[in-house]
């Protein structure tokens, strides 16, 4: 079956822009949404500083119904509906609905429930309190809270999944609901990513000594991808959402289309060949790329701008490699080549959507979003690609093709192919 | 406290589990907190915890299970306080 998939809605929630508008805004202009967060430094973490979306959490009282609203403690499941909701309704489509739509499913990810919601669960049970727990815990508990309230809100009908690998989460999920259309099984996706790095999940990073923390004075300095002074990632959190249609489908409605997704491909690297629980084996991140390229029917020479995974960890130099050998690509003939962490950290499960959407918002108003931070790029990246290819400042361009990759802890990987609609 | 004071007291611990408001606002004896008010059955456990800590009583699992309408709801209740 030769179906077209494209996207005709987008919701987000970064920390620097809960919103297109303001996300659109702060890319442009580099804004970080990195700040220094007072709690970490009295519980003596060694990174104090994290992405963290300006939510008001009562607006999502315009999203859900009061008795819905009314015991949702699960902070991450508050960012999925708010990006899910909106994306909905930016692909012109009405919340309310008496019978299930059928034809629509929703694939959207996580890493873990809210475990600072959760600390009050386990306080209740240890203090011989269970019976005032209530109703309302183990759907926030749940891996599949967030699908279960975003569907349950827009009546969606068709397979309703919540998937989960570590930071590719959000670019798989992206790329099962593309699947699922593609296949026939459904009209249309709502898919996409959350994460709420609650302190104990940040504490468990810090612990392992990945996070930046040398920049605890200068927030906004703390995410540093490709840089020679980058001393590991910095936590962030969030949700991005896409509304992914058939393209037939999309056209009787006259719905109005942002991209069109291409293909993609998800694997792993089997934790061999350099491959481990933590660090990717080069070999399972070609392959995934030089897959999502052929299956996208495109040439590697056609990619306009990659959109990195680019933490800001030692695995940086790594990932530019395996990039330049998966495209076939190096030196001058590589393309821009950018990573939204430096405005917003690493929001782990959450990072594939929300960079997503950087990805499609890049190639509808035609520009490549600065890499900040990056005055001091790492010498040996330099030997890879040219330093053109690393934006510092907005450029004004049409971008026609966009790679967005992925890697996750347990070797996983996955990447998407995005193109301009015409 | 008289059972109209609970019956007052009673409609904001209803309050946050419905969306019937105008229903709601002119609850009797009569009224079935599932059928009329349209309460999610699994939400019936929370208007009942809800309803021991404001009264600082303890209700205990046959009690809550006659719990179905608004008249048995304050007998209930109001009889948790007299006992105490």
């Amino acid at each position: 079956m030769n179906r077209r998939v494209v996207i005709t809605g987008m919701g987000v929630v970064s920390p620097n822009g809960v919103g297109i508008p303001a996300f659109l805004d702060a890319i442009q202009k580099g804004q970080s949404g990195i700040r220094f967060v007072p709690l970490y430094r009295d519980l003596n973490f060694s990174c104090q500083v994290a992405g963290r979306p300006l939510f008001d959490w009562e607006e999502l009282r315009n999203y859900i119904s009061e008795v819905s609203f009314h015991g949702l403690r699960a902070t991450n499941i508050g960012y999925g509906i708010k990006a899910a909701m909106d994306a909905w309704a930016d692909a012109g489509n009405s919340y309310e609905t008496d019978t299930p739509r059928w034809d629509t499913g929703c694939v959207f990810g996580n890493s873990i429930a809210d475990t600072e919601a959760m600390k009050n669960v386990i306080t209740r049970v240890d203090n011989k309190e269970v019976k005032k727990l209530g109703s309302r815990v183990v759907e926030q508990a749940m891996n599949s809270g967030v699908t279960s309230y975003i569907s349950g809100r827009l009546g969606l009908g068709n397979k309703v999944v919540t998937n989960s690998v570590a930071c590719a989460t959000g670019t798989q999920a992206i790329l099962m609901g593309y699947e699922y259309i593609k296949h026939g099984y459904a009209e249309r996706m709502l898919v996409g990513s959350d994460e709420h790095v609650d302190t104990y999940v940040y504490g468990a990073f810090d612990s392992m000594r990945v996070l930046s923390r040398k920049f605890n004075d200068e927030p906004e300095k703390a995410s540093r991808p490709m840089s020679k002074t980058a001393g590991g990632f910095v936590p962030g959190s969030g949700a991005g959402a896409f509304v992914l249609e058939d393209l037939e489908y999309a056209q009787a409605r006259g719905a109005r289309i942002y991209a069109e997704v291409l293909g993609g491909a998800t694997n792993s690297g089997g934790q061999r060949g350099g491959g481990s629980m933590t660090a990717p084996n080069p070999e399972g991140v070609v392959r995934c790329v030089q897959d999502a390229v052929r299956r996208a029917g495109i040439h590697a020479g056609d990619i306009d701008l990659v959109s990195g995974h680019l933490t800001a960890t030692m695995a940086d130099r790594q990932e530019v490699g395996n990039w330049a050998q998966a495209l076939g690509r190096h030196g001058r003939n590589f393309p821009y080549i950018n990573s939204l962490k430096s405005m917003i950290g690493h929001c782990l499960s959450a990072a594939g959507a929300i960079e997503s959407v950087a990805s499609i918002l890049q190639i509808q108003h035609g520009f490549v979003h600065p890499n900040i931070n990056l005055e001091d790029p790492i010498p040996e990246i330099e030997e890879i690609i040219n330093i053109d290819s690393l934006p510092t400042k907005l450029v004004k361009k049409e971008i026609n093709i966009v790679a967005k990759a992925n890697f996750g802890f347990g070797d996983v990987n996955s990447c998407l192919i995005f193109k301009k609609y015409n | 406290m008289t059972k109209e004071d609970i019956l007052e007291e009673l409609k904001k611990i209803l309050n946050p589990y419905t969306t019937e408001k105008e229903l709601l606002a002119g609850i009797n004896d009569d009224t079935d907190l599932i059928r009329d008010l349209k309460i999610n059955s699994a939400n019936l456990v929370d208007v009942i915890i809800d309803a021991e800590a404001k009264y600082n009583v303890e209700i205990d699992y046959d009690s809550a299970e006659q719990m179905t309408n608004v008249g048995s709801c304050i007998d209930i209740i109001y009889s948790k306080l007299t006992a105490a």
